[in-house]
């Protein structure tokens, strides 16, 4: 145990940040998209790994990492759009687990898809050359890249709130979220509104699709793990609750890092067991409405 | 519940309609048609398969078609059947009923654990919850490499011949590994029957039509929803076992959240709630699978495709649709 001094702690407690900033990412659009349109989007993994495959394509075609930073988002929530419209839509009303069985259906088709383009085995996926390089962050040396990315999520999340809170859609929207039969009374087509989340939520998907592959490179299954974990960060937030995802998804994140340092062979299950230990104290999780869970 | 009240006293009137006698009789004429069921197929390892897959879906369907619990981490109760089962008799060499019998108990105590935390929560928190636990149950068999043989899967689960009451039979044998697996199949068959039939199995229904209204009738919702996950998982946890000794491995995906979401899309595929929708959806889905790998090595794309087609336009599934059909 002499190894482990402060900094090496330090310095894990960052790497953990930066994990747990995908986290936040993935689980604020699950969460999003829940909270507006009760649906538990099964392939919201899959449109994590499309951003990472999307990202891979443009930089093959000649593209740089930061134009890729605005087209995916675009890419994949017009994606997401046209699902939502097409597939998602006709199923409202007919009960909660109809749509989350559609996009689980849908996740293995999108998965189907990207392995006929782009074959089964991974990808590496080269960081940008601007953030390559560690900076000094008076604890050590921490690498640039995982900065940026916790950069990224904290304008995500900025640009997000400003939308949410100071824009008149953005009251639609959490009015919507509210009482979605009243917004309709009042003359908003809901519709529009649910679309614009859905697209939203699936963009922010990509992007953190997208911010994640410098760190773990590119495979078909990479959603599918993130999914598992992204529902341990929405049970124990509270779904449907953005500040409970942001909070949930940082502290899982510090504590798979945490417990890759004192118990690597535990990282895995750690988080498991967090939700576990949630679940038996506050089912509903820290911010989630106790009505919902039980 | 005007409906089902209506059904019953229609039943008593006419007790003789042959609807009402097949429904009576769903155990025996599903048993009669597993047992010839191998001279229709293509071939026996594929029937083989289709059985261990409809008894998982069977057991699936009691929590998702008759409670309406949508569990996404039933691999977790089949794969801790099967590698049970596979430990027995690698690591402390037990005799096959003994390994079977040890994989359905895995299979009820997994399903006691995971129940116990995840009927906490309901609707799509209980599907999110049971997968993400189902994920733990994943890492925790894949790090004991020493018992499960972690990536590379436990191997050498061989049994050779089989001694029922002196009698020995062939396991080798594809046709005797059938009709051995069909023995235990129609067993379950007609467990679930009894279940379903008894007073218990009705009140699962209650809980699912309405929970509010069981739950003021004076039942135990909570422990309705956990006994029936457990007894899904006994059920599950015996189709594992007998994957076991079906392969003679068990491959860590069986623990992957893929073998979770299949027997969903069995299920949804033959039709959820009724008796032998689940077999006919394991049956349809193997032989899709089958099928479409002869000609693509991506069949999860048509598999995929399938499915949401049946979300879409087909809810009731396939034996769902012709129950409605010739229902007089």
């Amino acid at each position: 145990m002499a190894g482990l001094s402060f900094d090496l702690i330090a310095l894990q407690l960052f790497t953990g940040l930066a994990l747990g900033a995908i986290y936040v990412l993935f689980a604020i659009g699950l969460s999003l998209i829940f909270g507006m349109l009760t649906v538990v989007n099964f392939a919201h993994g899959a449109f994590y790994m499309v951003g990472a495959y999307v990202g891979l394509f443009l930089l093959s075609m000649g593209s740089n990492f930061w134009l890729c930073i605005v087209a995916v988002p675009l890419i994949v929530g017009s994606v997401g759009m046209m699902v939502e419209r097409f597939l998602v839509r006709p199923l409202y009303g007919r009960g909660v687990d109809y749509p989350l069985l559609l996009t689980f259906g849908l996740s293995y088709i999108m998965v189907e898809l990207v392995r006929i383009a782009f074959g089964t085995s991974g990808y590496p996926f080269e960081t940008p050359e601007l953030l390559q390089g560690a900076v000094d962050i008076g604890v050590g040396y921490f690498p640039l890249y995982r900065l940026f990315v916790i950069g990224a999520a904290v304008v995500v999340l900025l640009g997000l709130w400003l939308f949410l809170e100071r824009t008149s859609f953005g009251l639609i929207i959490r009015a919507g979220a509210r009482d979605p039969q009243i917004v309709r009374v009042l003359g908003v087509d809901v519709s529009r509104v649910w679309l614009v989340v859905f697209g939203i939520g699936t963009a922010i998907a990509g992007l953190a699709g997208l911010l994640a592959a410098p760190l773990q490179g590119v495979i078909p299954e990479m959603g599918a793990t993130i999914l598992a974990e992204a529902f341990v960060v929405t049970v124990v937030g509270g779904m449907g609750s953005i500040g409970g995802a942001v909070i949930a998804g940082l502290l899982v994140g510090v504590v798979v890092s945490m417990t890759s340092l004192f118990a690597p062979e535990m990282a895995k299950v750690s988080i498991f067991a967090l939700m576990a230990i949630v679940l038996l104290i506050r089912p509903q999780g820290f911010f989630g409405r106790a009505g919902l869970m039980s | 519940m005007n409906d089902l009240s209506q059904t019953v006293a229609q039943a008593r009137v006419e007790p003789a309609s042959w609807f009402e006698f097949a429904r009576r009789h769903r155990a025996i004429l599903a048993s009669l048609f597993v047992l010839v069921f191998p001279l229709v197929m293509p071939f026996t390892a594929l029937a083989v398969n289709i059985l261990i897959y409809g008894l998982y879906a069977l057991g699936f369907n009691l929590l998702f078609g008759y409670l309406g619990l949508l569990s996404f981490g039933h691999a977790a109760l089949f794969g801790t059947g099967a590698y049970l089962c596979g430990i027995a008799i690698v690591h402390f060499g037990l005799p096959w009923y003994a390994a079977i019998a040890i994989g359905v108990l895995g299979g009820l105590v997994m399903a006691a654990l995971i129940g116990s935390l995840a009927i906490r929560t309901r609707g799509i928190y209980f599907a999110m919850v049971t997968m993400a636990l189902a994920q733990c149950v994943y890492y925790l068999f894949y790090q004991a490499i020493d018992w499960t043989g972690g990536e590379n899967g436990l191997r050498g689960i061989n049994v050779r011949a089989i001694d029922i009451f002196g009698l020995k039979f062939d396991f080798i044998n594809p046709l005797t590994r059938y009709y051995v697996v069909a023995a235990f199949v129609i067993a379950a068959f007609f467990m679930l029957s009894r279940i379903l039939a008894s007073p218990f199995g009705a009140v699962i229904e209650a809980v699912r039509e309405n929970e509010a209204r069981a739950r003021a009738s004076g039942y135990n919702v909570t422990a309705t929803r956990l006994l029936t996950f457990v007894l899904s998982g006994g059920f599950c946890g015996l189709a594992g076992a007998l994957a076991a000794l079906h392969l003679s491995i068990v491959p860590i995906e069986i623990l992957h959240y893929e073998t979770s979401g299949m027997v969903v899309m069995m299920s949804l595929l033959g039709g959820m709630g009724t008796f032998f929708g689940p077999f006919v959806g394991a049956a349809v889905f193997l032989l899709l699978e089958n099928l479409v790998s002869l000609w693509t090595v991506h069949w999860q794309l048509i598999v995929g495709a399938v499915f949401v087609i049946c979300v879409l336009f087909f809810p009731a599934g396939i034996w769902g649709t012709i129950l409605k059909r010739i229902k007089p």
